[in-house]
């Protein structure tokens, strides 16, 4: 049984999640540390250490149970499969009550009401949803509000973290954000975003609720019971108080279960073949401009570090050190939010600047190395025939290098194809982002997943292909010698 | 044409080149010979920058080299377009034609227009033996082609003088000859040359002067009708004196 709870298997057994949770005294919860204050964060002062109402309601609510509540860090967009796979007892993070989920998993009774907010910028000309029509408005992924932006004529602009889509909205990259009443107060209208507004009025009202698996009546039934015990001693209106989120709609009545809007896609159509070849699209076109300015990036910085003065090639060593020495993403993050202030660019001019700048890096290593692999002899030849070291480099060196280059560059590519895929952090839907959520849509990843890598082969295959060539063409002296 | 003044070279705490001083006038055809580590190589480098060196001067095709100095860029390319060089190892650009080897540095060194480059490759490959071959890659060639290829390509900046370094050491004795038929036939078109070799008959036959290079200087300079059949030194005594055995 140890093995069973350590792997994190079902059993057959309904009553036994129940009776595992008390023989082992400790219920796991999953949860995305992502989704911050309030919901649940570690202590700044000990990291090893929860805090917020949902660690207090799942301490409370574990100690009713008689064990201990454990959390189990997950991708928020994850958690329903993760539970229903067996990866933890119930899934308790924000998890608001939908038709769809209702179908996928037994769903408790509610510990929070929330509302939509709409926040917009200070002055701006809107005041309801409606107003919107074609204009860009943010939300996180796979939210109620992201399914009720998707049954609008809006363009939702997806973020995976709560403060990025109140600072596109200070920045004008959107022109509004729909997003629960907890985090729109929380990040979106505070004094130190005095641009930001929340609208008055809910768009929506929905609930919080504790995800369990359908094989666990047992468990649902003594959550429901302890959360309806927290309720009556009034301990949930203390853990709400405390986090200063205690408002009337806690009182009831509680909203019904939002009906599925219909917005979400149930089978991979024609609508989806197109969603997807877009993302394709935009995985193809912001590899390739990125690539295009990483090659001559990767030159200059090669040149400087092979032939330049001391300044040179301190200058260049730097650059490639740092762009290659820290994640793209934070690259990423630094040029499109971090940036912003002083010099707001657009998600896909942001993506192709940040990529192109990263991989710059790597070509730049590329070209050093096929430099520093050519002959000496050839540059004392080309330097005898009166070419000044301009031309040498041009006529001589570089295509000769070239040719050492392409395989890796070929390499690199198709790992830039597939790095591509980061961009979707600064709300860049490109193909694997695409895929992602089409996942969640359809409940399954066997078809998103085959359809996406295929297109990202049917991308890199030819890339390669037509690399082969180039590489035979240029290479036409150098047959490769039997052994 | 070249005209050397107490040239001096070291590298490190070893000297290369001492004191070394020598004339040459148009026409001439020079064998230098001696032993290997010499500085025969590095007088050669140094007489077109290739090398710089510490104190002395040497004017050569009308261009004045000083110490230490690189020379200024123009300096620079009017001396390499006067003064041709060719390695042992042929240097030859692998990515390009034997035509291209030959017309590159015309073409964008003195901006000569490509048909014109063109046509001038084509008369030299004629001179050197290898019309034909044009449009092959340096690969496809044996080294003695690839040798007269270089021939070719130095000859195509027009040069007042053509510096070689051993061109037949690297070469089958059987492609030797091609080579040297070559230098014979530039030789007796007046060619002002400089050739460090190990080959005998170039010194004996060719030659209008033998220089026997030892530990930096000139240890012996005269007709090769002195200082091969008569060596004064014993340094040329004992080098001419192997080379015989
Ligand atoms: N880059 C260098 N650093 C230090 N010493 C060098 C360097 N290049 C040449 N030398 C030294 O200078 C001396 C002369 O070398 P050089 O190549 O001119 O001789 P050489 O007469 O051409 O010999 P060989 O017949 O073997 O080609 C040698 O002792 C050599 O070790
Ligand atoms: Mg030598």
């Amino acid at each position: 049984m140890a093995v069973c709870a350590a792997v994190g298997c079902r059993s057959a057994d309904p009553a036994s999640t129940l009776a595992q949770i008390r023989a082992r005294g400790v219920l796991t919860y999953g949860a995305d540390l992502q989704g911050g204050e309030p919901y649940l964060y570690e202590d700044p002062k000990d990291p090893s250490h929860l805090l917020g109402f949902e660690v207090d309601i799942m301490d409370a609510l574990a100690r009713r149970l008689g064990v201990r509540a454990q959390m189990k860090q997950y991708a928020w967009s994850n958690l329903v499969p993760s539970l229903q796979r067996g990866d933890f007892d119930i899934a308790m993070n924000g998890l608001e009550a939908t038709a769809d989920r209702a179908q996928q998993i037994t769903l408790s009774t509610p510990y929070f009401v929330y509302a939509e907010t709409l926040a917009v910028r200070r002055g701006a000309p809107y005041h309801t949803l409606a107003d919107l029509a074609g204009k860009r408005v943010g939300t996180l992924n796979q939210t109620v509000a992201h399914d009720i932006l998707r049954a609008q004529p809006v363009e939702p602009v997806l973020y995976e973290g709560n403060e990025e889509p109140y600072a596109d909205l200070v920045q004008q990259r959107t022109e509004a954000v729909l997003l629960d009443n907890i985090i729109a107060r929380r990040y979106g209208c505070i004094p130190s975003k005095p641009e930001v507004v929340c609208l008055d009025g809910d768009v929506a009202l929905g609930t919080y609720v504790i995800g369990t698996r359908k094989t666990d009546p047992e468990l649902a039934k003594a959550i429901d019971e302890a959360i309806a015990a927290m309720r009556a001693d009034g301990e949930l209106e203390r853990i709400l108080r405390k986090a200063n989120l205690w408002d009337a709609r806690q009182t009831g009545p509680f909203p019904e279960v939002a009906p599925d809007a219909g917005v979400r896609a149930r089978s991979f159509d024609f609508e989806q073949a197109k969603l997807f070849a877009e993302g394709a699209g935009y995985t193809l076109f912001i590899s390739l401009l990125a690539f295009l300015l990483a090659v001559p990036i990767g030159m200059l910085l090669a040149v400087a570090r092979v032939y330049g003065g001391p300044l040179a090639r301190g200058a260049a060593r730097v650059y490639v050190e740092l762009f290659r020495g820290t994640p793209v993403l934070l690259q990423l993050y630094v040029l499109y939010y971090g940036l912003a202030p002083w010099w707001s660019l657009g998600p896909v001019t942001a993506a192709i600047l940040g990529l192109g700048l990263n991989y710059g890096a790597y070509e730049a290593e590329v070209y050093r190395g096929a430099l520093l692999g050519m002959p000496r002899g050839q540059t004392e030849a080309a330097k005898a025939l009166g070419l000044g070291p301009w031309q040498t480099l041009w006529h001589v060196l570089v295509p000769q290098a070239m040719r050492l280059a392409l395989p890796p560059m070929t390499n690199d590519f198709v790992s830039l194809l597939k790095d591509s895929s980061l961009v979707s952090v600064i709300t860049v839907i490109e193909l694997t982002k695409r895929m992602t959520i089409a996942a969640v849509d359809l409940r399954g990843w066997l078809v998103p997943g085959l359809a996406c890598a295929l297109l990202y082969l049917a991308l890199s295959v030819p890339l390669s292909e037509l690399a082969r060539r180039l590489e035979r063409r240029l290479a036409r002296d150098q047959r490769p010698h039997a052994l | 044409m070249i005209s050397v003044r107490t040239l001096c070279k070291a590298h490190g705490a070893r000297a290369v080149l001492t004191n070394v001083s020598a004339e040459v006038t148009k026409g001439e055809t020079i064998a230098i010979v001696g032993p290997s580590g010499g500085g025969k190589s590095t007088l050669l480098r140094c007489l077109n920058a290739l090398d710089t060196f510490d104190t002395g001067e040497v004017v050569i095709a009308g261009v004045t080299l000083r110490p230490r100095s690189g020379g200024a860029g123009e300096t620079l390319r009017a001396l390499r377009t006067r003064v041709g060089m060719v390695f042992q190892q042929f240097h030859l650009f692998p990515h390009l034609t034997v035509q291209a080897n030959i017309t590159l540095a015309p073409r964008v060194v003195r901006n000569v227009a490509p048909a014109v480059a063109a046509r001038r490759a084509h008369e030299l490959l004629d001179r050197v033996g290898l019309a034909d071959r044009w449009d092959a890659y340096p690969h496809e060639l044996s080294g003695g082609q690839q040798q007269r290829v270089a021939i070719a390509r130095a000859l195509a900046q027009d040069p007042e003088v053509l510096l070689f370094d051993e061109p037949t050491s690297a070469l089958d004795p059987e492609m030797r000859g091609e080579v040297m038929a070559v230098i014979r036939d530039l030789a007796a078109g007046g060619m002002t040359m400089l050739v460090v070799t190990h080959e005998m008959h170039l010194a004996t036959e060719i030659a209008t002067r033998v220089w026997v290079i030892d530990r930096g200087g000139i240890a012996e300079d005269g007709p090769p009708a002195q200082v091969v059949e008569a060596p004064k030194s014993q340094v040329a005594k004992d080098y001419f004196g192997r080379l015989r055995k």
